[in-house]
């Protein structure tokens, strides 16, 4: 599906704010960096993997967080849309 | 024999990770064999044939390539598993379950313990580790010079892994003995060496045994009562597991606290910055991590196989240097300085891939609290040069005599 049908399925409150953070769960291991620098946009379970809060929504100011959190994954698990 | 492993002198041919020169000297080293010998595998017939990839893509890839490589064996030392009188417990599952197996088990005995680890269940230790670090601080007394490594940097991650798994304190200069033993006495005669091994693994037989008959709330009960699909752990794997989360645990944060400490002392600058600036410590320790990653893993190769040129043969040993990947200038910006503000930190000092250490939010943990004790009680202090700083020897790097003169103290 691209992304400009998928985007036709998210409700207008999602996609109005702009940005969204993606944890590609199968790149994740557990490094626990994205939680430690935004604990706004993600969470880690049990055995500590990320994932984004929220279904990715990132809410207005705080951009940089998630661009942080970005730039700090050691296996490049995470991204942004904007 | 002696000779192979006598001192270096072309570390693009013939080095030795395990020779004091190399720890003391690693950045030269690598800066040495990446831009001027343009060599981005160095190799060495020394233990049966070692190689080493300095670039953060060569090691990304090693590290990724559970088909060519198995982490049968993640130390590298004289004896291959296959010349052992003895040899470890054949792939995938290995002497020290997790760290020394391969897919598929290896997914298994990992999320076993990783509950254990979690972020969540490591944070309450907090206060515990900031207790540990002050009383350290406090047996010191009114010193003037103290030895940051062998009486604080040390003492830390022993007090806690040994807590965690439920081993008596009191055994601590044991625990560091056999550190000793697994990470640095790679050289040593393989027959005094599994002596040795023998008497760490009656030690532990002991505890377990101990742990059977009087189960308790810590790690050692924790994997005892564990099942994997629907099967008790094998006392091997316990016993084995136990060894890597004694020695992971404690040899790999001594040294990072201690490398960071020893940034400290030496820059005053950065020092004087981190002082003012709690707020920037934990920015500062991720760049510790990278500038000062402690840890190079290893593999062995599977089968005959060409690495980019290298002619790898089965059972050769292939060192993963973290440290090195981390210093990669075409992945860090200024990847040779110590920017303790770098917002960007992609640093891989807790490996890449499957084997992401499993402890790594505790040993984060450890090294926040470790300098921040130090930093508001020690407000000023610095290398005392009249003595030497002693670095480890072999695949973790950290020193092990940190003599700093303390300036002021609250």
């Amino acid at each position: 599906m691209d992304d400009a049908l998928m985007c036709s399925f998210l409700p207008l409150s999602r996609t109005l704010n702009g940005m969204r953070v993606r944890v590609d769960t199968a790149k994740c291991q557990g490094h626990n960096r994205c939680y430690a620098l935004a604990p706004e946009l993600f969470d880690v379970d049990d055995y500590g993997n990320a994932h984004e809060l929220n279904d990715g929504v990132v809410p207005a100011g705080l951009e940089d967080k998630a661009r942080l959190a970005l730039a700090n994954c050691p296996e490049f698990a995470i991204s942004i849309e904007e | 024999m002696t000779d192979l492993y006598g001192p270096v002198s072309d570390w693009q041919n013939d080095f030795d990770h395990a020779d004091p020169k190399y720890n003391e000297n690693i950045h030269e080293i690598w800066t040495d064999l990446l831009e001027n010998k343009k060599c981005p595998v160095a190799h060495t017939e020394r233990y049966g044939g070692t190689w080493l990839p300095l670039t953060h893509e060569y090691v990304h890839e090693v590290a990724y390539d559970t088909e060519h490589f198995t982490s049968r064996s993640v130390v590298v030392s004289r004896l291959k598993p296959s010349q052992m009188e003895i040899p470890p417990p054949p792939a995938p599952i290995g002497n020290a379950p997790p760290i020394t197996s391969d897919p598929p088990f290896h997914h298994e005995a990992r999320r076993l313990l990783l509950p254990a680890f979690a972020p969540k269940k490591i944070e309450p230790w907090e206060e515990e580790v900031r207790q540990i670090c002050n009383e350290l601080i406090d047996k010191m007394g009114d010193a003037e010079f103290v030895d940051a490594a062998a009486q604080y940097a040390q003492h830390i991650p022993v007090m806690v892994i040994a807590r965690m798994l439920g081993l008596p304190l009191e055994d601590s200069d044991k625990f560091r003995g056999w550190v000793h033993l697994v990470l640095e006495a790679v050289n040593e005669e393989p027959e005094t060496r599994r002596k040795k091994f023998e008497e760490f693994d009656a030690y532990l037989d002991l505890h377990v045994q101990d742990h059977i008959e009087n189960p308790r709330d810590d790690l050692i009960s924790y994997l005892l009562d564990a099942e994997i699909m629907g099967n008790k752990l094998m006392p091997e794997h316990v016993r084995g597991t136990i060894v890597l989360l004694l020695i992971a645990g404690i040899d790999t944060t001594w040294s990072g606290i201690g490398s960071s400490l020893w940034h400290l002392a030496t820059n005053s600058v950065d020092r004087r910055r981190l002082v003012e600036n709690p707020d920037l410590r934990p920015t500062a320790v991720e760049e510790f991590l990278r500038a000062y990653a402690p840890v190079t893993m290893a593999r062995l190769v599977k089968e005959d196989y060409d690495f980019h040129g290298c002619p790898m043969k089965a059972e050769d040993w292939v060192l993963l240097p973290f440290p090195a990947a981390n210093r990669d200038p075409n992945v860090f910006e200024d990847a040779d300085k110590v920017v303790i503000d770098r917002a960007e930190n992609r640093h891989a000092a807790f490996g890449l891939g499957i084997h992401r250490c499993v402890g790594s939010n505790l040993a984060r943990l450890e090294m926040n609290v470790a300098v921040d004790v130090f930093l508001e009680r020690f407000p000023d202090f610095e290398l005392n040069t009249s003595e030497e700083v002693k670095w480890s020897v072999g695949q973790v790097r950290g020193p092990r005599s940190l003599p700093v003169r303390v300036l002021a103290r609250r």
